[in-house]
Parts: C-alpha cells; sequence; structure tokens
C-alpha cells in the first residue's frame, strides 16, 4: 500500500552486474519505499532473477557499476549474511536442501543470528518452539516440518511455505520473493499469498519476482515494473500486469527500443 | 573455490607440540636382532618372541600393498626406530609416580588421567611412544573380574589368555602391515570381559606417538566372553615433524556367544602441513571376530588425522546371528590421503551387518572409500545394508567409492546406496541469506552429514569429534 509518510527503504542507481564474465543487468533503477509491494515481471533472461541475488549479496554476482542504497546504507558494502542481518529477506526461486540439519534447528540459528544482529533477545529451543509453531499455523503448516530436515523431500509448495515461514520469523524490512508462485497449485498459492499479506505492513516492503500475473491476483501491488535486457523499460499500477497477460512481453520490449532510438 | 570456503580448513594442528622428555631409543634399523632386543626389553616368554620372528620371517617375503588409492614415496624401515620409551623405565603402581612432564603432556592433550578419569566414568591406559605409561581405574574393573592392562603386563600376568587370543583374528602373517607389528609391536592395550559381565564404564586407550623418527606398533587385543559387553574408546595424536612417521597398528577384537563390543576411535594424528609434509603414515588393521551366536561387534571411528589413512575395521560373523556395524566418518584435508572403509565377512546364518560412511574431502585431499560385503555360501539368510556417502568441499579433492561385494548365497540380501554431494556457493549463500556466516554454515552441513555416525559414539566422543570436525575445516570454505 502506498502510505503518504513512507520512507524510502531501497533505492537502486544505473546499476550493472554480470555473472560469469556476461552482463546481465544493464542499468538498473529501482525505488521502493516502506509499505509498497511491487512486482518486477519480464521475460526468461531479462534479469529479474539476476536483481534479486545481486540486492542479497550473492558472491558470484559481480557489480560494476551503480549503487544500491538500502535506508541510508551503501548495501554494495555488505556481504551477503550482514544485508540479512540489516533486514534485506530474499525468498529462494529454489531452495537448498540440508540433509541432516533438522529444520528447527536451522529456522533458529538463523532467528537468533539475525536477532543478535539486531542487538535483540535470542530464543532457546523451548521459547522458539512456541513461537515458531505460531508462525507456523499462519502458512498452515504442519508441525512435523520442525523435525524434517531442511527442505529434504519436500514437495515444491512445501519449500515455498518454508521460505515464508523464515520470512515470518525473520521479519525482513525489504522481502525479495523471487518466482514464489512457481510450482504452486492454487491451494499452495493461496496459502503462501496469504501469508505474505498477513507479513505486509507500512513498515516493510515486498519485491515479487514473478512470471505471471496469477500471483497479483493474490498479493496486490503498487507498482508493476517490466524488465527487458538487464533494465527497467516500463512502470505501471496493478493493471499494467493484466495487459501484460493479454499481450505478452514482446510490445514493451518493441516500444522501449523505439524510445531509446527516439532519446538517441 | 572462493576464499572464503579456503580459509575454513586451515586451522592449524593443536597437538603438534614434542615433549620433552628423555626417552629410552633403539637404533633405528629393522632385524632379527631388533626383534630380539624388544622381546628382551619386555622379559616376554619365548612363545612370544618365535611369534615375533615367525612374523618377521614372513613379512620378509611380502609386499607392501600397492592396490590403495593412495600416493607415497617407497617408506624406509630400517630408517625407523622400533622402540621408544620414556625414561625412567620401571614398573609404576600409581599415576603418582608418572613423570610428571608426561602427565602434563596429557593435561594439555585433555586425556582424563586423574581424578578427572573418574568423575569422567572412564578408565583410561595411555600408550607413549612405545609404552603404556598408565592405566586408571584397574582395581576397581579388576573387583568384576575385568582385565584391564597394557599388552605388555597382560602377557606378563596373564599369558595363558594372551597366547589363546593373540594372532587368532588377525594371523601373523595376514598382510604386510600387520606382520610388521606382529613382529616389533611395542605396547598396547588388552581388555578381558569375563562371562555375564558388563562393563560398567567405558575403557578408553590414548596413543601417543612423541619421538621423531620413532614408529609406533601398537597391539591391542580385547576379549569378551559369553554375555559379556564392553564400549571402547580409542583417541590418537603426535607432534608435528617434517618428517613422516609410521603407526602400524592391530587390533583384535574377539566377542563369545551374545557378547558385545563397541570400539569406537577418534583419529587424529597429524596429518603434515598445507603443502603436504609430514604427518603420520597410519596402516591400520583391525579385525573384529564374532566367534559366537548372537554376538555383535561393532566399529565407529572418525578419522581426521595422518597423512595417509589406510584401515579397515572389520568383522568376520561366523557365529549365527551375530551382528556387525561399521559407522564412519572420514574427512581429509590439504594434501591428506584416506583408503578406508570395512569387510563385513558372513560365515554364519541370519548374519546382519551395517555400513554407513561418510567422506569429507576438502583441499587436495583424495578420499577413498573401499568395502568387501562377502556373504559366504553357509550364510543363509544373510543382510547388509551398505550407505556411502561423500560430500566435497571445493574444486581440488577427490572421492571415491570401491564397494565389493560376492555373494554366494542365494538367501542372502544385500543393498548399498551411494551418495556425492558438494559443499558449493549456492549452500554458502543460502545460509548467508539467513544471516548466517560461512563457518557456521559449514559446520552445520557437515555436522548433518554426519549425524547417522555421531549418533553412535559415546556423549563425550560425540561433542569431541564435533568440535575436531570444525577446527579441520576452518578456513577451508568461502
Amino acid at each position: 500500500m502506498i502510505y503518504q509518510d513512507s520512507k524510502t527503504l531501497l533505492s537502486v542507481r544505473d546499476l550493472h552486474a554480470s555473472v560469469s564474465g556476461t552482463r546481465i543487468l544493464k542499468g538498473m533503477n529501482l525505488t521502493v519505499k516502506s509499505g509498497e509491494v511491487h512486482a518486477i515481471m519480464g521475460p526468461n533472461g531479462s534479469g529479474k532473477s539476476t536483481f534479486a541475488k545481486v540486492l542479497a549479496g550473492h558472491p558470484s554476482y559481480e557489480v560494476s557499476g551503480g549503487e544500491i542504497e538500502f535506508e541510508g546504507r551503501n548495501l554494495l558494502e555488505l556481504a551477503a549474511e550482514a544485508r540479512a542481518r540489516a533486514g534485506v529477506f530474499l525468498g529462494f526461486q529454489y531452495p537448498i536442501e540440508i540433509p541432516g540439519v533438522a529444520n528447527s534447528q536451522f529456522l533458529r540459528l538463523a532467528y537468533n543470528t539475525v536477532q543478535a544482529g539486531r542487538g535483540e533477545d535470542e530464543l532457546d529451543p523451548l521459547e522458539f518452539d512456541d513461537f515458531v509453531r505460531e508462525k507456523m499455523k499462519l502458512l498452515e503448516m504442519n508441525p512435523d516440518f520442525l523435525d524434517r530436515s531442511v527442505n529434504e523431500g519436500f514437495s515444491g509448495g512445501e519449500k515455498k511455505r518454508n521460505e515464508i515461514l523464515q520470512m515470518a520469523l525473520l521479519e525482513p524490512r525489504l522481502a525479495i520473493l523471487d518466482e514464489t508462485d512457481s510450482g504452486l497449485d492454487i491451494d499452495a498459492l493461496r496459502i503462501v499469498a496469504g501469508g505474505v499479506n498477513q507479513l505486509a505492513n507500512k513498515d516493510n516492503a515486498i519485491v515479487l519476482v514473478t512470471h505471471y500475473q496469477r500471483l497479483l491476483n493474490y498479493i496486490v501491488p503498487d507498482y508493476v515494473h517490466v524488465m527487458d535486457a538487464g533494465r527497467i523499460v516500463k512502470t505501471g499500477g496493478k493493471e499494467l500486469a493484466l495487459e501484460l497477460e493479454e499481450r505478452g512481453y514482446d510490445w514493451v520490449g518493441a516500444e522501449a527500443k523505439a524510445n531509446a532510438r527516439v532519446n538517441a | 573455490m572462493s576464499t572464503t570456503l579456503q580459509n575454513l580448513v586451515n586451522q592449524p594442528y593443536k597437538h603438534g607440540f614434542v615433549t620433552e622428555i628423555e626417552s629410552d631409543v633403539a637404533p633405528k634399523g629393522l632385524s632379527e636382532d631388533t626383534i630380539r632386543l624388544i622381546s628382551g626389553k619386555k622379559n616376554e616368554p619365548e612363545w612370544l618372541l618365535q611369534l615375533r620372528l615367525d612374523a618377521y620371517r614372513h613379512w620378509l617375503t611380502m609386499e607392501e600393498p600397492q592396490w590403495p588409492n593412495v600416493k607415497y614415496p617407497k617408506i624406509d624401515f630400517q630408517a625407523i626406530s622400533y622402540y621408544s620409551a620414556p625414561k625412567p623405565k620401571k614398573t609404576l603402581n600409581s599415576m603418582d609416580e608418572v613423570d610428571p612432564e608426561l602427565l602434563r603432556t596429557f593435561e594439555k592433550l585433555g586425556v582424563p588421567m586423574n581424578e578427572r578419569a573418574k568423575l569422567a566414568g572412564v578408565a583410561v591406559d595411555v600408550i607413549f611412544d612405545s609404552v603404556s605409561v598408565a592405566t586408571t581405574y584397574k582395581a576397581k574393573l579388576a573387583e568384576v573380574g575385568i582385565i584391564f592392562c597394557s599388552i605388555s603386563e597382560a602377557v606378563r600376568d596373564h599369558p595363558e589368555l594372551v597366547r589363546k587370543y593373540l594372532g587368532s583374528v588377525v594371523p601373523v602373517g595376514d598382510n604386510y602391515y600387520a606382520a610388521l607389528n606382529s613382529a616389533v609391536f611395542t605396547d598396547g592395550s588388552f581388555c578381558f570381559i569375563p562371562k555375564g559381565v558388563k562393563c560398567p564404564m567405558d575403557l578408553s586407550t590414548y596413543f601417543r606417538i612423541n619421538t621423531e623418527n620413532s614408529g609406533q606398533f601398537e597391539r591391542t587385543l580385547i576379549v569378551a566372553e559369553e554375555g559379556a559387553s564392553v564400549s571402547y574408546l580409542e583417541g590418537c595424536t603426535a607432534p608435528k615433524f617434517d618428517t613422516n612417521q609410521l603407526h602400524a597398528a592391530v587390533v583384535e577384537l574377539i566377542a563369545l556367544d551374545n557378547a558385545d563390543i563397541k570400539y569406537s576411535t577418534v583419529q587424529n594424528w597429524y596429518a603434515g602441513d598445507a603443502n603436504g609434509l609430514g604427518g603420520i603414515y597410519n596402516f591400520v588393521t583391525k579385525r573384529g571376530l564374532c566367534k559366537g551366536v548372537n554376538s555383535r561387534i561393532s566399529w565407529t571411528q572418525v578419522e581426521t588425522g595422518s597423512a595417509i589413512t589406510w584401515k579397515y575395521p572389520s568383522c568376520v560373523l561366523r557365529g549365527d546371528n551375530s551382528v556387525g556395524e561399521f559407522y564412519s566418518v572420514a574427512l581429509t584435508n590439504h594434501h591428506q590421503q584416506a583408503d578406508t572403509g570395512t569387510k563385513m565377512i558372513h560365515l554364519g546364518k541370519n548374519t546382519r551387518s551395517t555400513i554407513v560412511s561418510k567422506g569429507i574431502s576438502a583441499g587436495h585431499s583424495n578420499n577413498s572409500y573401499r568395502g568387501l560385503v562377502r556373504i559366504a555360501p553357509t550364510a543363509a539368510g544373510a543382510r547388509n545394508y551398505s550407505q556411502c556417502d561423500s560430500m566435497l568441499i571445493g574444486e581440488q579433492c577427490g572421492a571415491n567409492t570401491f564397494p565389493y561385494i560376492q555373494v554366494n548365497n542365494p538367501s542372502a540380501k544385500v543393498e548399498h546406496e551411494a551418495s556425492t554431494s558438494k559443499i558449493g556457493e549456492d549452500q554458502l549463500f543460502y545460509f548467508a541469506q539467513r544471516g548466517i556466516g560461512a563457518e557456521e554454515a559449514v559446520s552445520m552441513i557437515i555436522n548433518g552429514f554426519c549425524k547417522d555416525v555421531f549418533q553412535q559414539l559415546p556423549m563425550e566422543f560425540a561433542v569431541e569429534a564435533t568440535k575436531l570436525l570444525g577446527l579441520k575445516l576452518e578456513g577451508s570454505v568461502g
């Protein structure tokens, strides 16, 4: 939701980034204020997931230019774990499996690490157990999730719920959800989206990276951005997503190229 | 591999100090005279000298095994001293008579030898270079008929038992290193649990090689009579030297009807430096015989040290319904090489065996699992389950699995599962994105990976093993 007195959380200016020598982001600009929900859409290979990973500080991606400011801090100076502790959360498109590590153990370590980073109280295993069970209700998760190894043998829907559970625990200021809707059936999509909606408030912000407008029926964005060839080429309201659903992405890319020629 | 990952495995070896203590060291070299010297120093009976000489003569006809997946320069067996004992060498009656320098050494190593041992409820036998320096808790164990002492003492005080069982599981000519050990073994532990006795505490041996250029050849013999049970722990460390030291031990376990032996090892011999200089060559033969019906032998090992590890703790399942188990974590880093695994030889009916092997390779190391499961024609209804998992950390290391399965009975059931995984940037990024740094992430991944094995360790050992793996991997992840 757009609030009058909102503060700027994230400001990305002319960001350029590459992976293994291939330039992916070429002049990305984005401003996100507290309380807002942004959707980033675009065809395969346009740089959406790369943008998400660069924000979170994935070490394989090299930033060659531009700035990322998060709550007044230069995010590019922080390692991935420091960004997480500062309140940047990435919901993974493909959550990693960790055999032999109980989900409860992993969740508690993550929670306590982030809490310690904020100078807040850590929870012992019993306290944490109560706390996490409460959060799990939000996502209609079975408590036996806690005893299973992290993401191991989870269905696609279970993995995504586990991601949103982590978001619920860590209470980030900025949550970037990378294709959270992929692999979800309609019931799981409703539950996951419901969880995200309950977590959204006027102090945080959510950036949804998605291919399809389907998710946006459940989580209604304030802004929809279309990426093409490494940057945002069009921004609109939620109705833009419907238009994209109908017309595809090609026209946006073509329009952007035409504009570029005019400006040149 | 980024530097974070690299830095996580490079923790210095903290047991690498040398104790300044006067030692009685035999001249280097191996001959019948050396063997007579060792046997003479230990006042051994004639039959034992003959056993040694038989072994030596057999050894001379043997070739060093070439089949392990390890590389090292040829060992000059004449450049090794086969006997080294802290002076003064006299019989010790209590811990108070032990050289204080020695006590400090074990204090430093965290070995409980005195009051702490009693609190921990562990009886300890300590082998320093070639000689057993102290056995705690002996009298208390004797009350229930348990004999726990150095093998030298056992030869002196219980010759009939030693003679009956020594070499009965690992014959003197069994393999190259076992033959060498049989010829020159200097000390080790002896443990005898009589019929029907459940050993009331864990028994523990701590091995330390102190002298440069000395080999350590210890011999352990554990016998559990009908219905007896015992849990036995073994720990090992050595100082840092630029030269390689040879460790060729033999461990024999015998379980009679309904007996149960659990043998746990945390091996942390010096592994050599980051460039592969120095370190222990660990060529060890460990074998248990489930001689009686319903007997059970369980090996648990955590192998983190040694430049080279060549070791296959095995079970010969002769008694009907007997059970063999092997749980192993082998971690190699830098230029370490490990070729380790087990042999499960099923002879009796309805014998069962379980193998769980976890190999972790980092740096430039090479880690091989080699295991044999043999089902003899007599072993009707035998079952084996094997699981071999490898984990790679970084790009320069290697992992191999060599399972050998020989089934000669149609009613047997043998299962083998194997997997290879890798700690890579994406896993670490996942942890990092949840605020968790690389070191903690690796420790969590490794502990999860090893969980099935650590669960088998006695509590204190499990804690030590977990810490040890953390130290060994410090600096290897980035």
